[in-house]
Formats: C-alpha cells, structure tokens, sequence
C-alpha cells in the first residue's frame, strides 16, 4: 500500500493505473479519527500480473481541508465512486464534472454525511437537497421520465431520458433508492454478528457477496479455509451464476415479448432454485457460506440430483438457445441494439458479462484465482461486438461453462475424503485493510474490510459487480429508440440492491 | 417456429400443486423441544431480535424472523430445530383452512395486485416474479400483477421502507381506489428489524401505509405468497 498527499493522488492513481493496464476497482472513503488518525480515500487496482490489488491511500486531516483533485478527468471510472466520497464523507474532488448527489436523495441536509464516525447509525435527520436531472434541451426535444415504481415487477430507480423523436439523445439514472446504509449498519458489529446483514444485501447475488466478505475476513486470520469448504463454496457459486444467467436468458426476452421463451427460461430457473434449497436450505443459498468454511455438508444424494437435473437442463436450454437464434425478428431486434464499444468498456472499468462482450478479457475467477478456480477447466467467454446480441452470447457461453464447471465440482466432491467443513479463525488481525473478491453473474464483487482494535468491523466497503456497469448502460442506450431500453437494459441485468447497499 | 412449437407441446402442463413443505433441509417454521430448559441463548444470537423467552419457552415473532438458523445452531440441548415447513401454512391450518378448498373457492374472484419494492434486496422480487412461470402459474388462482397502483386491488409491499422510497410508498398507496389492501411480504416489509435501525431506514412497511397481512419468510417461498394473496382475496371480499 502506497500513502500520499491528497494533492497528490491524482498523480499517484495515474501511475498506479499503468496507462489504463491495471484498471481502478474500488474507490471509497473511511473515518479514522476515532483511532486517532484522520478521514481517509482508498484506491484499490486491479493488477493481473500479480493478481492481486494495488492499495493507495491518501489521509486527510479530519478538521482540515476535504478536498483534492478529482481523478474523475483522467480516470472516467471514478466518477461515481467521488459522487459518493462527496455524499458519505463530504469530500470536495475539485474539477469533477459532475458533483450531483448520488446515494441521498431529497430529504436528506446537504451537510449530513452518515459515513462519518459521529454520526449514530439511527441518525434521522431531515433537509432538502436538490437532485436535479441530466436533460438535454432544444428545439423538438423532450422529455420522458419513468420510474421509481415501474410497471413490472423490477427493482426501484429513475430514468430520464431526453428524446428526439423515438431516438434516445441522452439517459439519466436517478439510482440508490435502496439504500438502507448497510455499510453503517454492520460498523460495530463482529463479521459473525454481520454475515446475515451481508447475506441480505443482495438475494440474486447471495452467494458472491457472502463469499467476498468472508475471504476478507479470512485473510485477516492464519487459519486456512479446508478444501472441502472451498469445493462447496464454488458448488454454490457456480449454481448462484447458474440460475441467474438461466434465469437472465429468458428474462431478455421479456423486452422484446418474446413469450414462449421467457416461460421456458423461468420454468428451468425453477428447477434450480429448487436444487438449491436442497443444497443450502434456502433457495437463495443462503445460510452455506461463514467465514472459515460452510455450515453443511453435500452428501451424495445431493451430488445426484443436481447431476441428474442439470444433465436434462443442459439439454432443454441448447433448445431454448436455437429457438431463439432460429427468430430472425427476435435477432433483428438484438443485433447492432445497445453497443459498449472496447475503449468504453475500458475506461469505465466495467465487469462481467457487460465487459467480456466488448472484447475485455477479464474474469476474477482467473485473474484473482480466489479459492480452487485454478484447478478446475473453464474458459472465459468472450464477445466483441458489444451489442444487446454479444451480451446474450456471453451469458449463453457461460451457462455451458458453469455447467462444465459444477460436473467438475460433483466428481471432486465424490472423491474428496470426509473431512473438516469449517476452521475456526481464531483472532483476527485488527487495523489492516484486507479485501475479498467472488465472480458474481453480473460480475466481480469486491468487499473491503477493516476491524477495529476489538475485532469489530470498522468499515466495510461493498462493490458489487453492478456498480462499474451501471454508468455504461446509460451510455449503451444514446442513439437507441426508446422501445429499445428495457431489452438493452435487462441484457446488461444489473442490482439495484447491491449498488445502493 | 416449428421447433418452438414442438417444444411447448412436449412439455405439457408442468404446472404444480403449491406446497408448503420444502426439501429436508429448508429453514422453515421453528420448533420448540420439551428439553427446552429456557436457556436464552437463542434469543441472544438472533439478529433480528425476533425471539423473547416466555414462559421458560423461545417465543419467535415471524414477522421478523430471517430463518437464518443460528437460533438452531446455537441451541446446545438441542431443543430447537428447524421444520421443513412454511410458517404461512402453518397459520393457514390453524384457521382450519384446507388449501383445496380454499383454492376452489378463489377460483371465482380475482385479485389485482400491484408491486413495490420499498428497498428490498430484490429476493422477494424475484420470488415474485418466480409466482408467473409455469409451475406456480399465478393466474390459475384468478390473480395477476398489473402495471398501476390505480388497477390494483392489493400493494404488495417487499424490503424495509428505505428514507429514498418513502414518498413513493404513500403516493402509491393514495393512487390505488377503495377497497384495497396492503400486505407486506418477507422479514423486511413485515418486521422492519433485518438491518436494524439505521439513518436510511423509516421501518416496516406498517410504519407507513396501514398493513393487512404478513407473509413471513426470508424470502418468502413461492407457495406461502400464494396461499397469502388467496387469503387477500376473502378479505377484499369481506371488505366488498
């Protein structure tokens, strides 16, 4: 970990970033002042050539001046991270091009910053802030907003979009209506006591949260997760990706109405989500996953009925697959709709299935190489185009890979002697920053934690997968028609939840 | 086109009785042992405070309850153990309510309900979106989702009500027509306490808009949100 001046950490980020090789993964602040020190920023890079993440820091004095240059212009990624320093801490990144609140909406006082140590976590606390909207303004254009509450069964957020005529001109997202402040919440409280709360930030990203957050706390231990633990652990990520991209596949059709195959693609979500309340208990998963191993164990009539109702899976969906590359209406829609262009998906540093469809290779599973990935067969699906039709692409591929991956799992886990499921951790090193990392459906998701001097949990910082995605999708849309938005954006499948936390 | 066809027939009807029973392993209702002996522990390790003591006895409140199973786990006698039953069901047996009947005598009413995540972690939504695929078909039971507060008979409410969604919780609610119905679905709507009490959190659903029913469950599962919006049903009726 580097340490630098605050005016200096626009210097420092661009160097860490080694001309846009190690792209930023994280950004967020932390108060320290309660042990003496002052408000921090983190920087945390991706570097695959050791990988491993790349940590700058820089301290501000708590009473002193918040304010530094803003790595926003020559790092487009941390846009929105700043928007949030600014709301959660109050950080000024002089030369952001856009300092518009992010996380608190309205009703929140401009100089309430609950991230900050003296605030309680009930704080309640009342004000007015504006929140005004991105709109574009001209002869002929208009206006169309839509949401929080929208007309399916999604999650809540604000888009705005600036139209001529059908075409979208530009698109604002009003997000973080979730917030619950989870981040606070779990402040104080041990990484036992949290688990259920990280368990909850998120449901169709369950597992990749917990995972993150228990390998940050393991990594804070000299207990190693035994290898059993860790083969269940990827069981029930795999599943998580599984039933999430089978589930999506389906789901993209829903915007173009495409009928008979969003029935089939929820009937074999179904299915696993049955598999998966055998497995943990819960049809979330949730409840398998602690920190220093799982909490049950897969016995062998399990190992079958997952093998037995993926091999049939496995063959229902390369049906689904061929009818819907047999509709041309349906490729005609999805073809050239929605693009990320490579150098956008790029600088953005965006993740996942939204990344390796604009022809970025990059996959925690192998970068990272977190827990027994390495060992096991896969390959990266990649897609170049860039389009509604590469994402669904991407998301099909890896179906049959995480399919491929879970076989590999049964037959280890058949050949694996009985053995400890979970270790206990002992004490934990308090005082040092330490990060987990999972590949979630949408994504790598990414927690940061730090204890304090009794073990408990100082900050804890959650980038889910969606969170880099999110800004690309409103850029996705510009030149789109209008009709065009709940395809491209259901192709990207971003949390609400696991942003807004 | 022909193979889309030859698929749908293949299949047939894949649709599902609703059941309140899980696999062996489901973290359902809880029970109490007679070895019981009062010990607190339970009580103490719940996240949610959910669980009091009375009567020597855990007491659990389902609204708040997240089914995480550290009560379980924490029990050294052993005493308490997880079902692999709904609670929902549950409480739809002590009315003594046989859910074919019950299911039969829906079939001629209709609900309409309408969906609004006041800041939940999306598992309910998904659960609920899961009520429309072909093996729990919704629709069968005479009830559908619809697009606006004002065609809707019911809001179903899922997650705890967040500072951001407030307003859009009240205005949602003055838009829907009389008679209507408020029910909160899963731990967070119903008991308000999954994340505690935090600067960006206003509470229960019932803090805000007057509930008339609670479906427990973290999530709740596809079949108690069934038998939940059935029973919504008769009481819209009574309310007729």
């Amino acid at each position: 970990m580097l340490q630098v001046q605050p005016e200096n950490l626009r210097g420092a980020a661009n160097i860490f970033s080694a001309a846009g090789k190690n792209p930023l993964a994280a950004m967020f602040g932390a108060d320290e002042t309660l042990r003496g020190g002052g408000l921090a920023i983190y920087c945390l890079f991706y570097n695959a050539e050791k990988r491993d993440m790349d940590i700058l820091k820089a301290e501000f004095s708590a009473d002193g001046d918040l304010s530094y240059p803003s790595l926003t212009p020559i790092l487009p990624a941390a846009a929105w991270y700043e928007r949030e320093l600014h709301d959660m801490f109050g950080f000024i990144p002089r030369e952001h091009p856009d300092l518009r609140p992010l996380v608190l909406h309205e009703t929140f006082p401009e100089d309430f910053h609950p991230l900050l140590k003296k605030y309680p976590v009930d704080y309640q606390v009342r004000g007015s802030r504006k929140y005004e909207m991105l709109t574009s303004a001209g002869e002929g254009l208009y206006e169309v907003p839509v949401g929080p509450i929208h007309a399916g069964i999604i999650e809540p957020g604000h888009f705005r979009f600036s139209q001529a005529g059908e075409a979208m001109l530009q698109l604002d997202a009003k997000l973080f209506y979730t917030h619950r402040g989870i981040e606070k919440a779990v402040e104080g409280k041990t990484p036992f006591e949290a688990l259920p709360l990280v368990e909850r930030i998120c449901g169709a990203c369950s597992v990749a949260n917990t995972l993150s957050f228990c390998q940050a706390v393991e990594k804070l231990s000299e207990a190693d997760v035994p290898r059993k633990a860790w083969l269940i652990r990827t069981l029930a990520a795999e599943m998580e990706r599984l039933y999430n991209h089978v589930g999506d596949t389906g789901n993209v059709c829903a915007g173009v109405g495409f009928s008979p195959v969003i029935s089939m693609g929820s009937r074999l979500k179904e299915y696993l989500m049955q598999l998966n309340e055998m497995l943990a208990g819960n049809r979330f998963l949730r409840g398998l996953i602690v920190p220093g191993g799982v909490n049950c164990d897969v016995d062998e009539n399990c190992l079958e009925e997952i093998d037995e109702v993926l091999r049939e899976l496995e063959k229902e969906y390369r049906d689904i697959v061929h009818i819907m590359w047999e509709q041309n209406n349906f490729v005609n829609r999805i073809r050239t709709t929605g693009i990320i262009r490579q150098n956008t998906a790029f600088e953005l540093a965006m993740v996942g299935v939204g990344a390796r469809a604009s022809g970025s290779v990059r996959d925690s599973r192998k970068d990272i190489g977190f827990g027994i990935y390495d060992e096991l067969d896969f390959a990266v699906v990649t897609e170049t185009a860039g389009d509604v039709e590469a994402r669904i692409k991407v998301r099909v591929g890896e179906v049959y890979e995480s399919i491929k991956l879970i076989k590999q799992l049964i037959s280890k886990l058949r050949k694996e002697p009985e053995g400890s499921l979970c270790v206990d951790l002992g004490m934990l090193r308090t005082l040092e920053g330490s990060w987990g990392i999972s590949e979630s459906a949408r994504g790598d998701n990414l927690h940061w934690l730090m204890l304090d001097e009794e073990g408990r949990i100082d900050r804890l910082f959650v980038r889910s997968a969606s969170y880099p995605n999110w800004p690309a999708l409103t850029l996705a849309v510009q030149g789109d028609i209008i009709p065009d938005f709940p395809l491209i954006n259901k192709s990207f499948e971003l949390c609400y939840a696991c942003l807004d936390r | 086109m022909l193979k889309m066809i030859e698929a749908i027939l293949a299949k047939r009807i894949v649709t599902e009785n609703i059941s309140f029973s899980g696999h062996k392993r489901m973290r359902g209702q809880l029970q109490c042992l007679n070895n019981c002996d009062g010990c607190g522990n339970c009580s103490a390790v719940c996240p949610v405070q959910a669980i009091t003591i009375q009567d020597g006895k855990p007491a659990v409140d389902y609204k708040k309850c997240i089914f995480c199973g550290r009560c379980v786990e924490t029990c050294i006698q052993g005493a308490l153990q997880h079902s692999n039953k709904d609670v929902m069901g549950n409480v739809l047996t002590e009315t003594q309510i046989q859910i074919g009947e019950m299911i039969t005598a829906k079939l001629g009413r209709s609900l309409h309900v309408r969906h609004l995540d006041a800041g939940s972690c999306n598992a309910c939504d998904f659960e609920m979106g899961a009520l429309s695929n072909p093996i729990y078909d919704l629709h069968r039971f005479g009830i559908a989702f619809v697009a606006s507060p004002r065609h809707a008979d019911m809001l179903m409410v899922t997650g705890v009500v967040t500072r951001n969604l407030e307003q859009a919780l009240r205005m949602t609610y003055e838009a829907m027509p009389e008679p209507k119905l408020v029910m909160a679905c899963g731990a967070c709507a119903c008991g308000g306490a999954t994340y505690g009490a935090t600067y960006a959190v206003c509470g229960s659903a019932a803090d805000i808009v007057p509930v008339d029913i609670a479906v427990p469950g973290c999530p709740p599962r596809p079949s108690s949100m069934i038998a939940a919006m059935c029973a919504a049903a008769d009481i819209l009726a009574e309310r007729l």
